[in-house]
């Protein structure tokens, strides 16, 4: 059924919608992960599944990463399709193998005779008090291997469109779900209209002074951080996909505002907001008004308590600020830790 | 070209394998491939033409064989880094794993691989897996497709002992047992995990023992007997094929060679190496055929001379065969560069 009429949904309930319609479309698509099926998962993302389609396509597996998950290489590489749940991505250290060795490279080891049509789906970032081992984004374990694509949901409607064109992609997709967006709820477009292209950024809000490019959960972080800039118009673009980024659509805007600010959740040394920085400034260097200034977490482990993650974070209001500052003295500001720092 | 090599050249790897179905001289005649294209590997090696590091699986070759003989070309394997012989044996053209070996455009996967990564899906040959343990759960994979399909098809693990003291392994083997998965876990226990011997790596004598935790039958085979193989690896198909889940089977066998061209096993005790050499798979089956009569000795000294044929024009083949072109390089990452 396609139907342009949005629904409201929870993004948790956006993930499921989309499990559900890939499971009805295709015969060949599976889910498998922890506590999944009769428990309807962690975070309700599966609820109900294995009633409608059965235990043998939404599947119950013991907590052995490494076991399902390779199960699902070779389940993908026989012809299903497979999406694998990590409740939390950190969970996919020790089956990292499986994913970054084995599957991103089995279509170049048998000259594509082997396809891996796997969508792995985690669970990630800080914001809810988990702590340094269930907290954080992990993109960088996945982006720079080669054959994997990655890719992070900002809100319900791509919740839904990237999961379901990761799951019909032919290649292994890795979808990370910032976790503290799954409660949000939005309009959501279903059916086929609904989906989200791999590899396509989304223009969240047209401006003329910066150009700001994020992704998951800081795509609202810099949506309450543009008003707080008076004076100041910000074109804000969602990549919605890391690999392959958007590359086109994040140099045009540049070209136009001249200005690039990238807000990312994720560390200073080796984000992919360095990817962005590198290629808009050797793309477009002379034509900048400004450095390209990053705007990431610091390179620590994610902090439990309340205040400590809030800073951790960054936030609207250090968003503008960090912008701000850039924009009238035409350098780049130092992150709020190396202040801290130098006080240590 | 001559005849011969025309003939060669438009046998498929398929052919080969049907080949073995039929007659047990043909079983011995790829166990003798398998052999002489190792022994080449060394010259080939010597003689500059080889890159990167080898793995030899001399003395194993009775497993390779049993295995391609009783499982089914739809049948898919993963194996080791120690491949030639089950990648030789499953159909894959002794240029097809030379070639690879020399990174040469005439390799099974156009020389992009190397000795470690040898596939031919044709003939159900995964991309060998360099990652010790990593093939398990993949196989175990492969038989969830059929699970979940309701086909008949099983798969098939090649491990080695090394690979038994991994977690992939035991979570493999966890979840293939609570699910009854059709597959089949062999062990080519060959006694040493790279350079180490199994008793000072693993508590139990009998990697079959460990079947034991999983639910799952462990059967020691003996790896130098290609019948015994093949009526393990039949029986342990047929109860996958039936639903009634997994089985273990270990291999005893043994590695002529060290674990890798860099090794010349100097760790082994003195004897051990000439002990199983009294006990050559090649040996025991040419014996065999003699005593039942199913070959005349002049039938095996053709059969050599068939097999050494075969091989020098693979070799030369290989050695005539360009590099991959660079593109190759940029190819099969993802489907957009396919």
């Amino acid at each position: 059924m396609t139907t342009t009429q949005p629904t409201k949904l929870r993004v948790r309930q956006a993930v499921l919608q989309a499990l559900h319609d890939e499971l009805e479309s295709d015969p060949d698509v599976i889910v498998m992960g922890e506590d999944i099926a009769t428990a309807g998962g962690a975070f309700k993302c599966t609820e109900g599944l294995v009633d409608t389609f059965g235990p043998r396509r939404v599947i119950d597996t013991p907590i052995s990463e490494m076991g399902f998950l390779g199960a699902a290489v070779g389940a993908a590489a026989t012809g299903l399709k497979p999406v694998v749940e990590m409740m939390f991505v950190e969970f996919i250290g020790v089956a990292l193998d499986q994913l970054t060795t084995e599957a991103s490279r089995l279509r170049y080891l048998s000259r594509g005779q082997v396809t891996v049509p796997l969508v792995v789906r985690a669970s990630a970032g800080a914001g809810l008090g988990f702590g340094c081992q269930h907290s954080q984004m992990l993109d960088y374990w996945f982006r720079g291997v080669g054959g994997l694509k990655v890719c992070v949901a900002s809100n319900a409607q791509n919740a839904y469109g990237l999961l379901r064109a990761a799951i019909r992609d032919p290649d292994p997709v890795v979808v990370l779900e910032p976790r503290i967006l799954y409660g949000e709820r939005q309009d959501v477009v279903l059916g086929e209209e609904g989906i989200v292209p791999l590899g396509e950024a989304r223009l969240v809000a047209a401006g003329d002074d910066v150009t700001i490019v994020t992704a998951g959960a800081m795509v609202s972080v810099a949506e309450q951080a543009a008003p707080l800039m008076s004076g100041t118009s910000c074109e804000i673009i969602d990549l919605q996909t890391l690999v392959p980024w958007d590359k086109r659509a994040v140099v045009d805007s540049v070209s136009r505002t001249g200005r690039l600010v990238v807000v990312e959740e994720g560390p200073f040394t080796g984000g992919w907001s360095n990817d962005v920085a590198a290629h808009v400034s050797a793309e477009l260097f002379g034509s900048l008004r400004t450095p390209v200034l990053r705007i990431t977490c610091p390179d620590v482990p994610v902090p439990h308590s309340t205040e400590l993650e809030r800073r951790f974070l960054p936030s609207p209001e250090y968003v503008a600020e960090q912008t701000t500052q850039l924009i009238e003295n035409g350098r780049t500001p130092s992150p709020w830790w190396a202040r801290e720092e130098k006080a240590l | 070209m001559n005849e011969t090599v025309n003939r060669s050249s438009a046998e498929t790897s398929l052919d080969r394998r049907a080949a073995l179905q039929g007659s047990r001289l043909e079983w011995l005649a790829r166990m003798v491939e398998i052999r002489r294209v190792e022994e080449n590997v060394q010259t080939l090696y010597n003689d500059g033409h080889i890159r990167g590091s080898t793995h030899l699986s001399n003395g194993q070759e009775a497993v390779s064989v049993g295995i391609a003989v009783a499982a089914r070309p739809t049948d898919m394997v993963t194996c080791t880094y120690r491949g030639h012989g089950t990648a030789l044996a499953l159909g894959v053209s002794p240029e097809g794993v030379l070639g690879e070996i020399c990174g040469r455009s005439i390799g099974c996967i156009g020389g992009v691989g190397g000795s470690m990564h040898l596939g031919d899906t044709t003939v159900g040959l995964f991309p060998t897996f360099a990652i010790v343990g990593a093939g398990v759960p993949v196989a175990a994979g492969a038989a969830l497709t059929a699970w979940v399909r309701g086909t008949d098809d099983a798969s098939i693990a090649i491990f080695g002992d090394g690979s038994t003291n991994i977690g992939a392994f035991h979570e493999t083997l966890n979840m293939a047992g609570i699910f009854k998965l059709p597959v089949v876990f062999v062990c080519e226990n060959n006694l040493y995990g790279e350079y180490t011997r199994i008793n000072l790596s693993t508590p139990v004598e009998n990697i079959a023992d460990r079947a034991a935790s999983y639910g799952m039958p462990g059967v020691a085979v003996d790896g130098q007997d290609v019948d015994e193989v093949i009526a393990a690896v039949q029986a342990a198909l047929d109860r996958a094929r039936a639903g009634d889940g997994p089985t273990l089977l270990e291999m005893k066998t043994y590695r002529y060679s060290g674990h890798s061209r860099a090794d010349p096993g100097t760790y082994r005790p003195d004897g051990e190496l000439d002990a199983w050499k009294q006990r050559d798979p090649i040996d025991i089956l040419r014996q065999r055929l003699l005593e039942s009569g199913d070959a005349t000795d002049q039938e095996i000294a053709d059969l050599d001379v068939r097999v050494e044929e075969r091989v020098a024009q693979a070799v030369a083949s290989v050695l005539a065969s360009p590099a991959p072109d660079v593109a190759e390089m940029l190819r099969h990452v993802t489907a957009t560069t396919g």
